[in-house]
Order: C-alpha cells, then structure tokens, then sequence
C-alpha cells in the first residue's frame, strides 16, 4: 500500500489541503503535489490499463519519462487526453479519470486481450493484412478500430487562449538543474544574454534529491544562492514550467510555457509556445534512469528507484512499506537509503554484480541493509499489485533460491543521458562502452549556418553523470557557448563538488542473463505500449534488422514514450538477438518534440476568426444586407445568390439567370485579379507568358488570354486590355491573382531579368461591377456620360475610359454570359457608390444582383471554361478545344515546347464536350464515364469525367461539360455516365458541342 | 527552421518568410529542345547531398528571388547571391572550395 508519511517532503506546504477526484472518487493532497505523488498518497497505485493487453499499470517515473500514469483532464471542453499524472501540478478541484479501460478501472473487460496475449504478438497489426479479407473485415479491423489511439477526443471547442512569441537570445539554456544553472551562470560571466528554461516548477532538478555538496553547500541552498544571483543580472532571463521541445534549424527552438494549467481560473492564455531563435544552445536535460527486464516487472508497485527516491523526498509519499531494490549500478542505493531514512522497511537490495565495494553500498550496509550480490529478480508475485519477489541467481535460468515479501520493488538498470534535444537537429552520439550508455558525441554536433556547432551539451545530459563532473562539464560549456556567441573570455571558478568514486556499471538487459522463452514473454521493455523482451527477439527472428523497423513492427517506444524509457534496453535486446555490439544497433531517430505539445499551443492565435484574413471587396456590405449566400473564393466570400423570401437556392439562382439573360443584372466582379504590366518589355514579356500574342493588341482593345506553365498545362485565363502603348492590364481568376503576379514576377525577376517591365498588383485597388444582359446599355445610358457606348463606338472586346454618371471609370466589353456585357471598374472608394448608381438606373429595366452561381450557370450553357472546374493541372489548351487562342506565329511562350511532347498530343487525351442527358436530368458532379467491362479489382473502365454540370434554367434541362477520350470526334454517341450510389446504375448522355446556348454568338454582339 | 540573408534588403530571414523554388541556375530550354532536353530541363533535379545551389524567394519581404550556396546536410550557408545570373560567382565557388577542399566543384 502506498501512503503519505507523516513528515518531510520538501516540495509540499501542508498548510494547503487540495481536494480532487480521480475517477469521480474524492481525494486529497497538498500544495505542491504531483497529480502522480497525491495519487500514491492518498493510496490509489493503479492508475491505468497498458494499451494492449490492457494490463493494471501503476505509476513507474516521477517526471516526463512516466509511461503509464496517463489521464485524461478536467471536464467539457476542458478535457484533455493523455496528460501525465507525473508532470500535472495539483490544484484544488481538479478532476482526472484513467485511460484504456471498459467498464471501469478495477474490472477491465479488455483484460481479455492480456490472456490471448500469444494472439497478439510483435507486428499484429500488420499481420492481419495477411489475412483472409474475411478476416480483416469481421474480426481484426473492429478490434483494431476499437484499440487505437490514446485517450479520448475532447467533444467541445476549446475555450482557452494560446499565444506565440518570438525571441532571439544569445545563449538559450534548456534546463535548471544544477548543470543548466551552472551554465547559465558561466555563458551570463561572458555577457552574453542568456535564457534559461526549465520544465517543472522547480529549480535545481534532480540534485537536492540526490544529495552531496555544492561549494560546502547543501544542493538546495546552493540552487537557491545561483538563482538569485540569476534573476539580479541583467542578461539573463529564468523561466519555470516552460520545457525545450523542439531544436530545429540554424538555432530555432521551439519553448512550451505553461501558464494556466495548474491555476484553471486564472486570466490570461493558458499555454504559450516561445518560437526562439539563440545563437548558441546549451542542453543541460540531465538523464533519465532505464528500467530493469524481470519478469513481472509491470506489475503496479514496481517502480523506477529514482522516482521512488523523489516520492519519499520531494512529496513524501512511498509506493510501499516493504521495498526491495533491484539494480545493476551504484545509484539505486541511494533509493534504499533515503528509504530507510524515511522509516521504510528495505528487505534486500539485489545487485547483479558480482562483487560490490563501492562506498554507497558500504554505507547501506552499515546502516543494516541486506545485500545480496550477484543476484537478479526471477519474478513477482502478485495479481494487479506486487506482494513479492523470487531472487535467484544473476548467471542462471531463474531458479528461485529465495521468495523475500515485499509490496514494492525499486528497479535501476543504470542511467541514459537525455540526448533527444542535440539528436533532434542532427547531433550524433557515440556508444561508451565502460558507462553503457550513448551519450553525444561532440565531433559530430548540429551545425548552424556557419558550419560551426549550435547545440553543446552539459552535465550529465553528456554523459557526465556524477556531480562533480557534471558541474565542471556545464560550466566549461556555458564558457564556451557564451564565447561562440560573442561573448568575452572570464576567469570565474567552476563549482566544485567531492568526487564520488563510484563501482562501475555492469550492463543488464534481461534479468537472469539465461531466462528462458517463457519468462522472457514476461518481461516487458515499453509499459504504455506493451512492448515486452520475446516481442522484440520475434521481430528480430523474423528479419527486422533494423532498429528502426524494429519500432514500427513492435511498436517500441511510440507515442508519447519517444524513446525516454525503452529505447536502449530494447535496441540492446535486439541487438543481443542479432548477436551485434550494440553501436551496431544504433538508436531510432528522436524526433521532436521531446515532450507533448497541444494542437492549441501551436495554433496559438491563429484560431477562429484570425485563423485566416477575409477579404472583403467594397461592396461586401451591401451584399450582407441583400440577403447574400456567401461561398468560400480563395479568401474572398462571393456571393452564390441573393435569396428572396420563400425561395430556395436553386430558384434564386434560375430567377437571377432567367432575369439577367431577359433584362439585365450585376454582378459584383471586384474580386477578378487586376495585374498592370508596365514597361517599354511589357508587350513581349506578355507574349511569352500567354499563348496568344498579345504585342500586337492594338490600345484600346481586349484579348482573351491564356496563361500556362512550363509543363504546357493551363494555370490560369483572364482578359487582357491594353491601356496604353506600354502598359496592359491583365485580368486572372479570382483565386488566381497572387500566385499569377508570382509568376510573372518570378519569370521577370529570374529569365528575363534585363527586360523592362514592372508588374503591379491592382486587384483591391478597383471594384469592378458586371451590367449584364440585353438592357445592359440602357442602363448605362441613363447614368450618362461623356462615353459612346454604341456598338459602332464601343464593339464586344474593347475598353473606353471617361465619365460615366459622376463616375470616372473604364468600361470593358466583354462577357463570361454571352449577353450583352459592360464591365465598369472605379476606384475601390467609389465602388459601392456605383453599385448603387448602377442598380438605381436599372430600376425600371429590372435590374437585379446576380451570384457567382448564376454566373457559372451561364458561362456554362455558353461553354466557357472555368479554370480549376475544365482545369486541374493537367489539362493543355488544346484539350478544352482552346486552339483558336494559341498564337501559330509566335516562336515561343511559356508551355509551348511542352505541348509539342508525345502525351500532350495523343490522340486519346480526354477533351472537352458537352453532355445531354437523354431523359434531360442533371449528371452528378465528378461523375464518370464509363465504358463496358472492368479491371481485375472490379473497378469500371473510364474514358472521361464530368466538368461541370447544371440545371439550364434558359434551356429547362440539365446540361454538362466533359472530358472525353476522343471527345470531338464522338458528337452524337450516346455514352454511359456513372452514378456515385451503390446500385452502380448508369446514365444516358449524349455528346453534344460544349456550347448549349447561342452559338453564333449574336447575343454578346449587339 | 534556416536563416538565410536576403542579399537585396540585408535582412535575415526566417524560412517562414520565404519560399523555396528549387535547384537554381537551370537553363529554360525552348522549343529548339529535343525530347531528352527537354525532358531533362522540366524534371531532372539534382539532389546532392552535400554543397547545393538553391531558388528562394524573399515572399513575405522585399518579393525577390534570390539564390543560396548550401550543404544540405550540414546546413551550412555559404553564400547567398542575386538570382540574375547563369552560374554562381567566382566567388562563391571560392568561398566554397575553401570550406569543402574535396568539393567536385561547379557544376
């Protein structure tokens, strides 16, 4: 039974009683607490099912490297999955539940899985692929479907603020332990300026824990004195929970600060992720201590030594009262006695050395500690908590030679530097052999854009694992890093401390050294992923070599592990399974971000209304107050119709065709991209962009142009004026107008950089208003003006500037309706001052606003392509039978060398035609044609897609653009168009020429 | 995330503002290409690993293109350098060779 003792825990103020509910049971903790260390002392040492086999889990880690103690937090929108017990700072009233478990915690049905455990090997996953599609289908995908992922989805918007910011700094320190503030302290004597962060609330890590002397100082004393010392000079910065996730780059890091997580009522953003730039870094993230592989070694109770030793010392709490300790190294006899200080029964420390002399095993046996040298755990005993252990001896299979009770095991398997932060931008580690771990290797390190190193590492994230070494060690690196950022040399003294002399390690990584196939079954290598010993030798047995496939097919070390509790014992079993030295092996890539980061972090503002601009044209308003149906153009919101009382969309948009084809209607057409081209170059700058000459357009005129890529296919059309000898104005789509200007500005600026033209972005400095339809004249003749707008003065495909009304405008004739048409473009201020203008005149011709779907209805029954609907990037010119705007005479332009290729001039392409169904109904969009007969999977052969398709108000039937193999050649072939539904029927159409409606064109020519 | 300096305005820019545009000094090729040149002009790319020369456009700055020297796996910068040229400046090359004795060199 874990509890709460009844003195110490230097962490806790137990003046301040904090209720919470786990589970929906109450409990009680103090200031100060962990989620995790009020867990244990409130007795509660389940706190979750594995992932897999659904196995109880207690807690194992006291900080970031916790695998099992993974809740879900808070309520409603508030809740949030997957939150470490061990990481979460109590609060009053807060609210946790477990993870992975049906119906409740303590009655798990999913602990089936754990008793068809030999179903469920290494690779299941990708084991059921193999099997019969039945299979997959009934049995593996719903048990997979059902298993996947961690915790629970929040069902709610979430409700609280991120924000981002953004620092440079000289030297960024990630870490406040003794090494980091010892850094900091000696790149700060350079004058460099200096961040420092640290992840917990707490400087100082891991060393008041572990004891020894700072300068004659007790560790905390000396944490609190360096501090102080910090937060007085003037370069440096100190931040407390706020972690180093991410190393990226030339010196990019990404900081995660918390701010409200562990005070929910408070103003302000809850987390804010810090985007820093630093010359230099310095990685001071100490070591994370690796679990032993015994058989039972997940059982709840079993725990990592360091993490004991925090409960008992920072919050007071131990996982038992009976505790055994396993180890293979020194450092674990540091748990059992702070153990026995704490008034904690130790029974036996198991050591799997042979020999053990060392001082601090001196010391446990002094004080009255069994040691039992040369030994190992051969299993524990309990069901869903431990109540013993069998010890045997380290060399043999297992045979137990004694079963010591106990309720807690303490297990250290020696101590992994955290390399993650120097791995993730590309630093390389070396393997020590006589520490058994890997640790950075400083010939090797990531590099910034100067080609020198950016990442240095200090303590015992170095390998420097002793206090003594790790302090010389940081502060020799906080020097350094201070001096390559340009700071100036001193001669302050490193802080000193006694050098321990410590027994080496003996690496174990399954324990007894000859446990057979069974017991290693037993072993488990990753808690939260079920990852055991015989999982990984299989993996290995069946020809994953490598470690990184390893990871996958196991699964070892995924999710929120990332590699800080399993990775080296598991790379180590495997590499024992493929009979190679360990460097051989090597480690998975750690990857960031070292510990989790929120979606809402790295959203930050950029959420709801500011997720992205809106852009508005000046007649917007107008728009919003007419009864508009907005839809999404680019950034822009078009309206789709102006629906009246009572109506549908579908009748708003025929009475908006109906009305503009009979009278006359506007169109808000401001959005179109407006591109001047200026310049003595423009005319041949233009003629190698678009595919029709456009030097030779006389001033005064308008040309349809099309605009393609090298690859010959069509980006993008508009029409294009020619305001005046040197200067044309180029329209493009709507969605078109940015990355059209970056392709001119890119062709300009890298081909053709000594021709002179310029090219300015127009487009939000006119509204441009469509009058359109057979009264479109009279409309803009009542307004008046010093502008002939006659067919004689102002023929189709023409522009005039001049007065019209108390306007100064352009008129452009041109039309996407086939009607009569004027486009009028102002100056953006005076945009809705024409609208009105326009919609007064037209009062008694019945002039009404029309959407863009009316106007896609109406290019449609014309047979006038949309870019992005005809189009898709692969799509020539030649193929939407665009031949007539592709200049024969020119030499060259962007896309014509391509065209000439052999797959752009098959015969068979697809091209575009009409399509009529027989019985007059509308085709489904995206739809196919298909042909008779199949592939091998069932799937029907095609030889076009529908384009576009409608209801033809003006023709009372539904009518569609296509692309068909051969298309052209085929009017008049009755062609099978397939529905989307599962009944797989088919629909009659015939091809017919793309142009529905008036196809002499004398509508627009009047 | 790089750093690379804008060689027109002198401004150090994150990658956030730029947009990448591929292997620079490719040589457009016209409708006097065969086949194969052509071919080669649209798709071939080379992608060393090690000294590289590289498009980018200062997008959310002064809009230029400009070209950067760079070790794609070190990350080092050798140089950055104006777009309006056909092959890199001596220069460069030198600054290159410098730092990469066994460089094969240009192109």
């Amino acid at each position: 039974m874990s509890m709460r003792l009844k003195t110490g825990g230097r962490l806790l103020d137990r003046t301040q009683r904090l209720g919470f509910t786990f589970n929906g049971r109450r409990m009680q903790g103090y200031r100060g607490d962990t989620l995790a260390s009020a867990l244990l002392g409130a007795g509660q040492v389940l706190v979750g099912r594995s992932f897999k086999y659904h196995r109880p889990r207690g807690l194992v880690g006291s900080g970031v490297e916790e695998p099992n103690g993974l809740v879900g937090l808070g309520e409603g929108a508030r809740f949030t999955p997957n939150r470490r017990a061990t990481t979460t700072e109590l609060f009053d009233g807060l609210v946790a539940r477990s993870q992975n478990h049906w119906p409740s915690l303590e009655r798990d049905l999913g602990v089936v899985n754990d008793a068809l455990a030999r179903f469920f090997p290494a690779g299941f996953y990708y084991k059921t692929f193999m099997a019969p599609r039945m299979g997959w289908e009934k049995l593996f995908e719903p048990v997979v479907r059902r298993a996947a992922g961690l915790g629970k989805v929040p069902g709610a918007r979430d409700p609280d603020r991120y924000e981002h910011f953004h620092v440079h700094v000289d030297v960024l320190v990630i870490g406040g332990g003794v090494a980091g503030l010892a850094a900091a302290r000696s790149a700060a004597a350079t004058g460099a300026e200096v961040l420092v962060l640290e992840q917990t609330p707490h400087w100082g890590g891991r060393a008041p824990v572990d004891g020894g002397k700072i300068d004659g100082l007790d560790p905390e004393t000396w944490v609190t004195n360096a501090v102080e010392e910090l937060e007085k000079a003037e370069n440096v910065t100190l931040h407390r929970r706020m972690a180093g996730v991410g190393v990226y780059d030339h010196g990019y890091v990404l900081g995660l600060e918390r701010l409200g997580d562990h005070r929910p009522e408070s103003e302000g953003p809850r987390q804010r992720l810090w985007r820093i730039r630093a010359r230099q870094v310095v990685v001071a993230t100490g070591a994370l201590e690796r679990p032993l592989a015994f058989a039972g070694n997940d059982l709840p109770g079993v725990m990592l030594a360091s993490a004991m030793r925090d409960y008992v010392v920072n919050w007071a709490v131990s996982p038992g009262e009976r505790v055994v300790v396993v180890t293979n190294n020194d450092d674990a006899y540091r748990t059992a006695l702070a153990l026995r200080r704490a008034g904690i029964d130790v029974p036996a420390v198991v050591d799997a050395r042979a020999v053990v002399s060392s001082p601090l095993a001196e010391e446990a046996r002094a004080a009255g500690i069994r040691v039992e040298v040369g030994r190992a755990i051969a299993r524990v005993h309990g069901r869903g908590r431990v109540s013993g252990v069998d010890i045997c001896a380290m060399a043999g299979t297992g045979a137990a030679v004694e079963e010591v009770a106990c309720d807690a095991v303490a297990m250290s398997g020696g101590w992994s530097p955290v390399v993650h932060l120097w791995s993730h931008c590309g630093g390389k580690l070396v393997w020590d052999e006589q520490a058994a771990l890997f640790r950075p290797d400083p010939k090797r390190p990531p590099t910034g854009a100067d080609g020198a190193a950016f990442v240095r590492m200090g303590g015992a994230a170095s390998g420097a694992l002793g206090l003594a070494e790790a302090l010389a060690d940081a502060h020799a690196v906080g020097r350094a890093a201070g001096r390559a950022a340009g700071g100036r040399a001193h001669r302050r003294a490193a802080p000193k401390a006694a050098a321990e002399r410590e027994q080496p390690i003996e690496p174990v990584w399954v324990m007894p050294a000859a446990a057979g196939p069974a017991v290693r079954a037993k072993m488990w290598l990753d808690f939260q992923n079920d990852v055991k010993v015989s999982d990984v030798e299989l993996a290995a047995r069946e020809g994953y070599e490598s470690v990184e496939h390893t990871k996958r097919y196991t699964t070892l070390g995924m999710a929120t592990d990332q590699g800080k509790l399993s990775n080296i014992n598991g790379l180590a079993v495997l590499s024992e399974a493929l009979d190679q030295p360990i460097p051989a092996t090597g480690t998975t890539t750690f990857r960031p971000p070292y510990t989790p980061v929120t979606f809402g972090a790295i959203a930050g503002e950029a959420a709801g209304d500011l997720f992205q601009p809106l852009r508005r044209t000046p007649i917007q308003d107008w728009h919003e107050q007419n009864g508009a149906d907005f839809e999404p153009v680019g950034q822009w919101r078009r309206p789709y119709c102006y629906r009246r009382l009572g109506e549908s969309r579908a009748q708003a948009v025929a009475r908006e065709v109906t009305n503009t084809r009979e009278r006359v209607g506007l169109l808000d057409a401001s959005t179109l991209g407006k591109l001047l081209v200026k310049g003595p170059d423009a005319g041949r700058f233009l003629d190698m962009l678009y595919t029709d000459a456009i030097s030779t357009l006389p001033v005064g005129r308008c040309r349809y142009g099309l605009m393609c890529n090298e690859n010959g296919f069509l980006m993008d059309d508009g029409v294009v004026a020619r305001l005046s000898e040197d200067s044309f104005l180029c329209h493009t789509t709507t969605g078109g107008a940015e990355h059209v200007h970056a392709h001119m500005e890119e062709w300009l600026q890298t081909e053709w950089w000594d021709w002179k033209a310029y090219v300015a972005n127009l487009t939000e400095q006119f509204a441009q208003v469509a009058v359109v339809g057979p009264r479109a004249r009279a409309v803009l003749e009542r307004l008046g003006g010093d502008i002939d707008l006659s067919k004689e003065a102002l023929p189709f495909m023409h522009w005039r500037a001049g007065r019209l009304g108390g306007f100064d405008v352009r008129i452009f004739r041109i039309s996407f309706s086939g009607e009569l048409s004027y486009e009028v473009a102002v100056r953006a201020s005076q945009g809705r001052a024409l609208w009105e203008a326009l919609l007064g005149a037209g009062a008694d011709e019945g002039i009404m606003a029309y959407g863009t779907e009316a106007l896609h209805v109406m290019r449609a029954e014309k047979g006038f392509i949309m870019i992005g609907d005809e189009t898709d990037g692969t799509v020539t010119p030649q193929d939407l039978g665009l031949g007539w705007a592709i200049s024969k005479k020119k030499a060259d332009y962007l896309g014509k060398r391509a065209q000439a290729r052999k797959a752009l001039c098959d015969p068979e392409r697809w091209r575009l035609v009409g399509l009529e169904t027989l019985d007059g109904s509308v085709l489904p969009e995206g739809a196919y044609v298909v042909g008779a007969g199949g592939n091998e999977y069932g799937q029907r052969y095609t030889y076009g897609r529908v384009t576009s398709t409608y209801h033809s108000p003006t023709l009372g039937r539904g009518i569609a653009m296509a692309l068909v193999a051969r298309g052209p050649e085929r009017m008049g072939e009755i062609v099978d168009v397939a529905t989307l539904d599962e009944k797989r029927e088919v629909i009659k159409a015939c091809i017919v020429s793309p142009v529905f409606y008036d196809p002499e064109g004398e509508k627009q020519n009047v | 995330m790089l750093l690379l300096e804008c060689p027109y305005c002198g401004v150090m820019a994150d990658e956030t503002e730029l947009a990448p545009g591929g292997e620079a000094h490719v040589a457009r090729r016209g409708p006097e290409a065969s086949e194969e040149e052509f071919e080669a002009y649209l798709f071939e790319r080379k992608n060393p690993r090690g000294v590289h020369f590289e498009r980018w456009r200062h997008v959310m700055g002064c809009g230029k293109w400009f070209h950067a020297a760079r070790d794609t796996v070190t990350l080092e910068v050798f140089a950055t350098y104006p777009a309006q040229m056909q092959a890199p400046p001596e220069e460069v090359l030198a600054a290159i060779r410098s730092k990469r004795p066994g460089w094969e060199g240009w192109p």
